[in-house]
């Protein structure tokens, strides 16, 4: 008796790590742009409020770590890139066409208070000025490229990083007079940072694609939760981080 | 291998050669996968490529500087440490240890509160920017890679004891002709490891770099820091430049192993 105990325990523990696509336990996993952390992880609440025994798994990284993770075989149902680029990348493991559903654009911030009166874009330029941006080979390096050439400045920059939160980094521990970040990045740092909008900024405006992927586990559920992303509720999450609606 | 022949053969358990084989792979099969993936024939180009050669000569450079910086300052505290009879010396000793034990990121952001404009020493220098300067690169490798010499060498100085050091002090020799006749080349083989393992350690230097040096062509990016950037947007670039950092770990552990097998004796 105790045997069968055990086994019939273990048959359905077995069987419930096989399918769980049956009534509660589904999970939907989203890859998504670092800069989504704060308006997905808000999403995710209200989806999974929506949709009892459902469990949204937010994986967070840098757009193109996840189109490599993507491309190399990841198990993903809805992947929210940072920018076009990366989700051309995988463009040939999508359900659909990708759709944009937010964009950003690049703002100048400084230390609290800015204590260098920063005021523009063409102060990055200026010698005395201490200017971290991302380095042109990633995403928000080439938009401060972009912003560059069109307002006709040359950045001189004293450290080229890796990412937008790096560069806040930088200038939170009062390290840099000035750096480019995106205005969610500048929204999410909150008091921390002192934000300095340019004109320019409108020349290099980021488009945040979305997509279900041709593989998608759940594939159903993947399509509501970017039905939620584009509907009202999230646009309105996604204005209150610092998005502007495509 | 070769002391398998030998007479007397206690004979290996077989349950220790799997879990070895275990660890030899995980060390060898992902500088495989590495070779695999890359691909050969535009490694040339892509190794004398402006950033790489850049990237190169700066690392070469700031690791050779660290690891003389190791020497000059590392090797004094290792004998201070190893001989001196201050109250708290101990405790000193584990705090050397510290930058072994901390993440790289962890020292990087020490080092900007140090020594950034608004950092404790930093504020009082005007005038003077040391993040994102070369220095800083030399900075950054020096506070992780220091440990290894001062370690090393302090532990073979306390091995080789007083004794020669205590009869030729009794032969009439002053101490700077004790520490440089008796004392160092006790400690020869145990330095020459050192310093290959501080060279190894500054060369790799990566996490404290980009936090304090930040990251700029021919200033401050470094190979490693180089190849994580590649690694965003040009992978076969990214592949190339580890197999270039793969090589000269190589060649560093060719020149430097025998020896340093030697000093662990």
């Amino acid at each position: 008796m105790r045997k069968f105990v055990v086994v019939a325990a273990a048959a359905l523990v077995l069987a419930g790590c096989g399918t769980g696509s049956d009534q509660g336990g589904r999970a939907l996993t989203v890859f998504a742009a670092a800069s989504l952390t704060e308006s997905f992880t808000a999403l995710e609440k209200e989806f999974e409020a929506g949709h009892p025994g459902v469990d949204v798994r937010l994986n967070f990284a840098g757009s193109s770590a996840l189109a490599q993770q993507l491309a190399n075989d990841a198990a993903a149902d809805v992947f929210a890139s940072a920018d076009t680029a990366n989700m051309e990348k995988v463009e040939a493991l999508l359900a659909a066409p990708a759709v944009v559903f937010a964009t950003n654009k690049l703002t100048i911030v400084t230390p609290p208070g800015n204590p260098a009166k920063i005021t523009g874009l063409a102060d990055l330029g200026k010698e005395g000025v201490t200017t971290v941006v991302c380095a042109p080979q990633v995403p928000c390096g080439a938009a401060s490229k972009k912003a560059a050439d069109a307002a006709g400045v040359t950045l001189r920059p004293a450290s080229e990083e890796q990412d937008v939160k790096a560069v806040l980094t930088k200038v939170r521990a009062g390290e840099a007079d000035a750096g480019l970040v995106y205005v969610s990045d500048a929204k999410a740092a909150g008091d921390g940072v002192t934000a300095v909008g340019f004109p320019e900024a409108d020349k290099a405006v980021n488009d945040y694609p979305i997509a279900v992927l041709k593989s998608a586990p759940q594939a159903d559920l993947a399509g509501e939760f970017v039905a939620l992303v584009r509907g009202a509720d999230g646009q309105a999450e996604l204005a209150r981080a610092g998005f502007s609606a495509p | 291998m070769s002391t398998r022949d030998r007479r007397v053969r206690t004979g290996l358990p077989v349950l220790l050669w799997v879990p070895a084989a275990v660890a030899l792979a995980l060390v060898v099969l992902p500088v495989v996968g590495l070779v695999a993936r890359s691909d050969l024939s535009s490694l040339p180009a892509r190794i004398s490529s402006p950033g790489a050669v850049a990237a190169l000569g700066l690392s070469l450079r700031t690791a050779a500087l660290s690891t003389v910086l190791c020497l000059l300052l590392g090797g004094p505290l290792a004998v201070v440490l190893a001989r001196s009879r201050v109250p708290g010396v101990r405790v000193l000793r584990a705090v050397v240890l510290l930058p072994l034990v901390l993440p790289p990121v962890v020292g990087g952001l020490a080092l900007l509160y140090l020594l950034g404009r608004g950092g404790l020493l930093g504020s009082h220098l005007p005038g003077v920017r040391i993040p994102y300067t070369t220095a800083a690169v030399v900075i950054a490798q020096v506070f992780v890679a220091m440990p290894f010499l001062v370690v090393g060498l302090e532990g073979a100085l306390r091995t080789a004891g007083e004794r020669y050091e205590a009869v030729a002090a009794t032969l009439g020799a002053r101490p700077w002709t004790v520490f440089r006749r008796v004392t160092v080349p006790l400690v020869l083989p145990a330095l020459g490891s050192g310093l290959v393992l501080s060279f190894a350690r500054a060369l790799g230097e990566f996490g404290a770099t980009i936090t304090f040096a930040g990251s700029l062509e021919g200033v401050t990016r470094t190979l490693p820091l180089q190849v994580y950037l590649l690694a965003e947007t040009d992978v076969d670039g990214a592949v190339a430049l580890s197999l270039l950092l793969v090589v000269v770990a190589v060649a560093v552990i060719a020149v430097a192993r025998p020896r340093a097998l030697r000093g662990q004796r």
